[in-house]
């Protein structure tokens, strides 16, 4: 993976050095509170309902053992001994003290590690697929790509005031497991009919209280282009975007208001401007990133010992079966460590959970981990012949659930039990589902299926995109809770249809479970997912069931 | 009363005496009328700079109001500006933070003009100044030479 050069590392301690300063004059009285809003925002330092909150930076989703560890010692010594792993592979810790911040974020940088631009109106944390690297389907590693990116937005003094926050996610593959038409600019890379690789570009995705997909503005960019592009679609952005009102700022407005061949013509002048005064990519610095995400050593190992469990174990089997996708290299697999034991906390993983999964890829994974924006942590080179210690060692810690992609492993927003913004509970929403297919016995015999849940209309937990997306509203001081269907967050990316009135809390589950029941009938074979089954019939029979003609359900 | 935030310090505002032209009352001549080289004009963050190309060679001194420090318009028509060829004094006045000046001078302005009610409450000593052009940064070194 990436390591910091001198350069990287001078760069995160003066950006401490600066923050602490910052802190230091706004005590003093001269920077004013809403001039330090805007400073703290970029340092990832938000106050939140109980607390402050600190989102930290895990680029494009990858972290080694040594920071994973950090990450642990930093939630022991100034939080609750737990982090909480978001839908944009960040992290955050809630319940750190103002004075103690400049401290973290030392230790921090004392491991490459830093929160810079995890929040205000300037270019995120690159988001990139979870398996990158590591997966069999891929076209090429995008963390490369992720990683120039994420270095010329660093601290990039014209895009540090945009009109709204701007999110950049990147897949090397055609299927798309990073939610790539969600994002302000959704990169996908390709190879044109020369068999030269280079970049399809999508603009003005976003969830929030306008959901859309993303429209292709370039259909193929090539590679040396990928800057002063990017810059053009940066410079349209900031200068033509609203400023006039927080909601409508976001460049997916501005799409929809100017319209793409008015907007794409608009950033093609300015392409052609910004290509002029750009020099071309350093060789010698993009020569030492690509590098540094050479595959690993892999090693021939004999998987007898795996083969045999397979047969003997039928649990180990179980979660081999969820947990585990498929890899290069034949006798590797990569490891989904679920983050959604039943009745958890979607994305918490506590301080003895971070240091086992850190042990765990040192020595068995070539001391690589991810994090995904479904909210788990993925081993992503793990031998076949190391699977059953991998797999008691997770459970020694409680990471052993065999629910990857199944109705348990719920994508949830942290709602109104920690978000100032939040309208509902999404957590206990999440806990509650958990428990209850469990109880069922049904998670199983249910296959795949993503359940999202938002506790307001800003969306952080992608209901949108979801199979069966919850929306956590406040009907006259009432948790409501609004369904919709058939959203998909791949390569075939859809905003799901609202299902019609919502539900109360207490309503709600049965209302799921008239749902799924529907589901179990109206499909043609256990093959077909609850997905497929709402492409092939619409909405309609999903809604008859979840509002029965005898049974007013709506609270 | 204003001052100017400069690499090396704070300084007199020696354009207070100056008039400006707006951009509208620029673009109303056509530049082949102008015969002056030394013209002031005053853009608004909302002003499209793109029209000004023929009427560069005739400006001394471009400023850009800059009405909240967190509206950034006023740093990409900079880049613009420099881009389509300018070369004279650029600067940014109105509100903008003492943190904000590296990012004002990378974007291609010269100096930073302030209210002395911003230059009491945030005195020279907070100002990172200097010139970045002299520090390294990741835009820079990803770019050849």
């Amino acid at each position: 993976m990436y390591q910091y050069n001198e350069f990287d590392h001078a760069f995160v301690r003066s950006r401490v050095k600066s923050f602490r300063s910052q802190v230091e004059r706004r005590i003093s009285g001269s920077l004013t509170e809403e001039e330090f809003k805007p400073l703290r925002l970029k340092n990832g330092l938000y106050l939140q309902l109980h607390a402050y909150m600190l989102r930290v930076a895990i680029p494009y989703g990858t972290i080694d053992s040594r920071q994973m560890r950090q990450l642990a010692y930093i939630a022991d010594k100034w939080d609750k001994g737990y982090g909480h792993f978001t839908t944009r592979q960040n992290v955050q810790f809630n319940w750190p003290r103002l004075a103690d911040v400049p401290d973290i974020l030392d230790a921090l940088a004392d491991v490459s590690m830093h929160a810079i631009q995890t929040s205000g109106n300037c270019i995120r944390n690159i988001t990139a697929d979870h398996f990158a690297g590591a997966t069999s389907d891929e076209i090429e590693d995008p963390r490369q790509t992720a990683e120039i990116l994420r270095q010329w937005s660093t601290d990039h003094p014209e895009f540090q005031y945009l009109p709204r926050k701007f999110k950049i996610a990147i897949t090397g593959s055609p299927f798309d497991r990073a939610v790539t038409k969600a994002h302000d600019i959704g990169i996908r890379t390709l190879r044109n009919k020369d068999n030269e690789s280079g970049y399809e570009i999508v603009i003005g995705g976003g969830l929030g209280r306008t959901p859309m997909i993303g429209k292709v503005v370039r259909e193929f960019l090539p590679k040396d282009d990928l800057l002063p592009y990017i810059e053009a679609i940066l410079r349209v952005y900031n200068l033509y975007g609203r400023r006039d009102n927080k909601y409508k700022a976001r460049i997916k407005i501005l799409l929809h208001e100017t319209g793409l061949p008015i907007l794409q013509e608009q950033i093609e002048n300015e392409f052609v401007s910004c290509r002029e005064s750009f020099t071309g990519l350093d060789a010698k610095i993009i020569q030492s990133i690509s590098e540094s995400f050479n595959p690993p050593e892999f090693v021939s190992e004999s998987s007898a010992e795996f083969d045999q469990r397979m047969l003997d174990d039928p649990i180990f089997s179980e979660w081999v079966g969820t947990n585990i996708s498929s890899h290069r290299r034949p006798d590797y697999g990569i490891v989904t460590v679920s983050l959604k034991p039943i009745g958890g906390t979607p994305g918490d993983a506590s301080s003895e959970q971070m240091c086992k999964v850190a042990d765990i890829a040192e020595q068995h994974g070539h001391d690589e981990i991810r994090i995904s924006h479904e909210q788990n942590i993925i081993l992503p080179h793990i031998p076949l012949s190391r699977l059953s210690e991998v797999f008691d060692a997770l459970n020694s810690v409680g990471l052993g659930t065999a629910n990857a992609g199944l109705i348990s492993d719920i994508i949830a927003c942290p709602g109104m039990d920690y978000c100032s913004l939040a309208t509902a509970r999404s957590i206990p929403v999440a806990q509650e589902i958990t428990q209850r297919f469990d109880e069922l016995r049904l998670e199983r015999e249910l296959g795949p299926i993503k359940i999202k849940i938002s506790g307001c209309i800003n969306a952080c937990g992608h209901h949108h995109v979801a199979d069966i997306g919850i929306l956590g509203l406040n009907r006259a001081g009432v948790e409501n809770y609004q369904i919709t269907l058939g959203g998909d967050a791949t390569e075939s990316a859809k905003i799901g249809e609202r299902a019609g009135p919502g539900f109360s809390f207490e309503n709600l589950m049965p209302a799921l479970e008239r749902l799924l029941e529907a589901y179990l009938k109206l499909r043609h074979n256990p093959e077909e997912s609850f997905g497929a089954c709402h492409r092939r019939l619409g909405s309609d029979p999903f809604r008859s069931a979840l509002y029965p003609k005898n049974l007013s359900a709506a609270a | 009363m204003t001052r100017i935030v400069r690499d090396d310090g704070f300084h007199e505002d020696d354009l207070s005496e100056v008039e400006f032209l707006s951009h509208s009352e620029l673009v109303i001549v056509k530049p082949e009328q102008i015969t002056r080289d030394n013209i002031f004009v005053e853009l608004a963050s909302g002003d499209d700079v793109s029209q000004l190309t023929d009427y560069l060679p005739n400006i001394s001194t471009i400023r850009i109001r800059f009405e909240s420090f967190v509206d950034g318009r006023g740093f990409s028509l900079a880049y613009r500006l420099r881009q389509i060829g300018y070369v004279g004094r650029l600067r940014a006045e109105g509100y903008i933070i003492a943190d904000q000046y590296p990012l004002a001078r990378k974007s291609g302005f010269d100096e930073v003009v302030i209210s002395d009610d911003l230059a009491k409450r945030q005195p020279e000593i907070e100002w990172p100044l200097g010139n970045p052009a002299q520090k390294p940064d990741y835009q820079s070194r990803l770019q050849q030479e």
